[in-house]
């Protein structure tokens, strides 16, 4: 003992870092990551909340790889979508969804407008033929060459495309960016090979000499219907005649133009109608608004631009100038049922949108298919029941949106791949807990709205085939990229870092996050109460 | 205090900090040098307000000052659980005296300071409700009226927590605690609304006073650097929850303080010379019922039947502070 301390004291000062406090715990916090909604929800397997993070310090190129592992077309994507991450996203249940879609289209066009390409492996000399340039398609062809395998794509039009070209409609998707995208993928070496439709797919695997095949061949027909019809009346189906007016051979509908039917493609053919001449567009659906298939903002839109809609209505009889409607009423299942009451309508044409068939008869010499309904049968891999034959898109029973399409063909050609031998299994799967609602302490994101696409005026719209929804400038994308919640994962808020009454949360410094120190950590839950992401779990101490 | 927020990246200025945020713009507490003026070790309870308040104080008040400070500690919980001889988790020069002198004492040492000529050399003096508003009071109101050149500030949880949950004259009206229990037809604390400090301090006309709470680090670290930068008696009030008095879970600790300040029950305010200057409007407007329902010292307000008289008495409370500071801005109240 020193003989110099003060009277009546008789140890030196210490410091209560000798007193491990750690030692009371007995919970322990733990940094997690959960799997966030926007993820949970996209049919393309995109992880949104992954590139917003990237996309939020500016790093544009770093987000766009992201995309491009699961997707290649961000810019066609993030014009047509529905966006099921946006429907999912938490940010909603506090003030307004973060515009992921408005984002992914941003970073879509600066990739294009940098010209940002993806690397090719080197080949493995295995050839796989993909029948089909579509969405699905050409998805799986750019995964395909992307992992070295040389790709051949048969398609039947003269453009490549498919619905991307001759199902949307120009205003929704212009076509110089399909065009862009689906060349930065001819520009990896896939062959598309035009005006080559698969008649007998049995002879083409045969003495083709490939390796593998992706049937991706779409669903273009459109249905019928048989509704009494008198003479010289123009009844068409919606897939044609938004074919023909891509074809820019829009075909003579008059100024009344009735469309039967309440999905999408209904939507797109009333709006087309308004663009081609007709001055009364009238979409006749059978049920009601809130059971429409079509999507809300499409039948906003379509509203907006002058498209009227008879709800609980069936068209019975076509005539030369007018249709007969009945009016229908809904049953306790909700169900549409005939009330006996009619009415006319004056309509010069009559377009079609009750839905479109397959024509699968290229695979009429291949018995061992599953083909029921129209549709082809596949497992989850998308594999048929012919070895080395894989298919995808709208021939199979999946929701039939290009976001699925594009699913299907990155999720089968990662099956083609490792059939190939490329690798040994599956896409790893997302088996992260979810990032609900309830697991994000909201308080800390401060209130603001989401940023609205400036609108073209409708008036404007109906005048021409400009792209209706603009996009985002730079400042507005790395505003809504910002607003991202990180739903699940840690963005570096610091707030364990602060309101840790212990000091026990280590600062590792930028892009490394933190450390708990278990010596003085006394397991209060004060930083995974306060995480705004909800990135950190407590577990009980002896697990 | 209006704190500048940034409402860019995903919470703003309403986190410590952002991996994107200017280091000038992130907090005292997102700085990975922070002091740490109360360091790991230390003996208080699991979330421990008055832990965390402390430190996000004196590192605030060492930022200000460039490290030159001086801390006057009176007893209690605070200086307890810091300083079991011989350890000390302080990383600042610190004192402790007694339990009712600690203004008397920082008054002391700020006129020895001063008589030394270490001018760059500033004084706090922090002390728990009790030390401030029951034994310290008349040193306080000394060191107040003599313009002594010191911050005190106030960990207030609202009752005597160190030696047992006894009742202080902070604690409020109808919360259980030792000397207050809930029995036969005593509803917990049964005497007046406690002393409202603040507004004694404010009546002593000196020339900065304010209200904060765990729940909004940024305002508390902005009123600390404001206070840092006046000289003279200077009084900071900061609602602190304690788990064990309170009786809650030790997680809820800041939520329990936020809620606290959206009910409307402890308005958060700034006064300079004597008249308010500035509130921390209310945010989201919460229940006092979803305050008082968090803390098992007011479960006899809910069970075995809900005294509705008296929860009425208490949502009359929030709602004068609400008219009387101003809490809630009318066109906000009126948006959805």
């Amino acid at each position: 003992m020193t003989t110099d301390l003060p009277f009546a004291i008789t140890l030196d000062v210490g410091t209560s870092l000798a007193n491990k406090t750690g030692t009371w715990r007995t919970q322990l916090p733990v940094y997690v990551s959960r799997r966030p909604p926007c993820a949970t929800a996209c049919p393309a397997g995109e992880d949104p909340q992954k590139w917003l993070y990237q996309a939020e310090d500016g790093d544009y190129e770093t987000a766009w790889r992201t995309i491009m592992a699961v997707n290649p077309f961000p810019a066609v994507i993030g014009r047509v979508c529905f966006h099921p991450c946006q429907t999912s996203c938490n940010r909603a249940q506090l003030d307004e969804a973060v515009g992921i879609n408005s984002v992914e289209r941003f970073i879509g066009d600066e990739a294009l407008r940098r010209g940002w390409t993806m690397p090719v492996a080197v080949s493995t000399g295995r050839r796989v033929l993909v029948i089909g340039a579509g969405p699905a398609g050409m998805t799986a062809a750019y995964q395909l060459a992307r992992l070295g395998h040389t790709v051949v794509v048969k398609e039947s039009a003269p453009h490549a495309g498919g619905m991307l070209t001759y199902g949307i409609p120009r205003y929704r998707l212009p076509r110089d960016i399909v065009d862009a995208e689906i060349a930065r993928i001819a520009a990896m070496g896939v062959t598309i090979e035009l005006d080559s439709p698969v008649e007998d797919l049995a002879a083409e695997l045969r003495e083709g000499g490939w390796d593998a095949a992706f049937l991706a061949v779409g669903a273009q027909l459109g249905k019928r219907t048989d509704i009494p019809a008198g003479d010289s009346v123009r009844i068409l189906d919606a897939i044609a005649m938004l074919h023909s007016v891509a074809d820019d051979l829009p075909p003579l509908l008059g100024r009344r133009v009735v469309v039967y039917g309440g999905g999408d493609t209904a939507m797109d053919a009333a709006r087309t109608a308004r663009r081609i001449g007709a001055t009364d567009a009238t979409i006749v659906y059978r049920r009601t608004r809130d059971r429409m298939p079509a999507h809300p903002v499409e039948l906003d839109e379509a509203e907006a631009e002058g498209v009227t809609v008879r709800w609980l209505s069936t068209i019975s009889q076509v005539d030369a100038d007018r249709i007969v409607m009945e009016r229908m009423r809904l049953d306790d299942a909700g169900k549409p049922q005939p009330t006996g009451e009619y009415e006319t309508l004056t309509a010069d044409a009559v377009v079609l949108a009750i839905g479109q068939d397959t024509d699968l008869t290229l695979l009429d010499a291949v018995s061992d298919v599953n083909k029921t309904d129209g549709m082809v049968g596949v497992d989850q891999d998308f594999a048929t029941g012919h070895r080395g034959l894989w298919a995808g898109g709208d021939i199979v029973a999946d929701q039939h949106t290009v976001t699925a399409a594009i699913g299907h063909g990155t999720r089968a050609a990662t099956a083609i791949h490792a059939y190939l031998g490329g690798s040994t299994g599956r896409p790893s799967v997302d088996d992260r807990a979810p990032a609900d609602f309830g697991s994000l302490s909201t308080w800390y994101y401060s209130d603001a709205p989401a940023s609205v696409r400036p609108q073209l005026e409708a008036a404007r719209r109906v005048e021409t085939f400009d792209e209706v929804v603009a996009g985002l400038t730079t400042e507005t994308a790395l505003y809504e990229a910002r607003r991202c919640m990180s739903c699940g994962n840690c963005f570096e808020c610091d707030s364990c870092y602060s309101v840790c009454p212990d000091n026990a949360v280590i600062k590792l410094g930028p892009g490394l996050k933190y450390a708990i120190d278990p010596d003085y950590c006394k397991g209060c839950g004060l930083c995974a109460a306060e995480c705004p992401a909800g990135a950190i779990e407590m577990r009980p101490e002896n697990s | 205090m209006t704190v500048e927020r940034t409402r860019f990246y995903q919470v703003g200025s309403w986190a410590a900090g952002n991996r994107l945020l200017d280091p000038e713009s992130a907090s005292v507490q997102a700085d990975p040098h922070r002091a740490n003026a109360l360091t790991c070790g230390h003996r208080a309870c699991q979330g421990c307000g008055e832990a965390l308040a402390a430190r996000w104080v004196l590192d605030t008040a060492m930022r200000a000052t460039g490290g030159q400070m001086v801390v006057v500690n009176a007893t209690g919980c605070l200086e307890v659980f810091s300083t079991p001889y011989p350890e000390s988790s302080w990383q600042v020069p610190w004192l402790h005296s007694l339990f009712g002198n600690a203004p008397a004492v920082a008054a002391g040492v700020a006129a020895a300071l001063s008589a030394q000529g270490r001018t760059d050399v500033r004084v706090i003096a922090q002390a728990g409700d009790g030390g401030t508003v029951d034994i310290g009071m008349g040193c306080l109101s000394g060191m107040f009226e003599r313009g002594d050149d010191v911050l005190f500030v106030c960990y207030d949880n609202e009752a005597y927590m160190n030696t047992g949950v006894q009742r202080s004259a902070a604690t409020p009206p109808w919360a259980r605690t030792t000397t207050t229990p809930v029995a036969g037809e005593a509803l917990g604390n049964r005497y007046g609304q406690g002393k409202d400090l603040p507004r004694i301090a404010m009546a002593h006309r000196i020339p900065y006073v304010a209200t904060a709470t765990v729940a909004d680090l940024r305002d508390l670290e902005a009123k600390v650097t404001a206070a840092m930068s006046i000289h003279g008696a200077r009084y900071l009030h900061v609602l602190v929850p304690c788990p064990l008095g309170w009786a809650t879970t030790a997680s809820d600790t800041i939520h329990v303080a936020r809620l606290a300040t959206q009910s409307g029950l402890f308005p958060v305010f700034e006064a300079r010379d004597g008249a308010v200057t500035d509130v921390t409007k209310i945010r989201h407007r919460a229940a006092t019922a979803d305050y008082l329902r968090a803390q098992g010292r007011y479960a006899h307000l809910f069970t075995p039947e809900p005294r509705t008289e008296v929860l009425d008495a208490i949502e009359a409370v929030a709602q004068r502070n609400i008219s009387e500071y101003g809490l809630v801005d009318d066109v906000e109240e009126a948006a959805p």
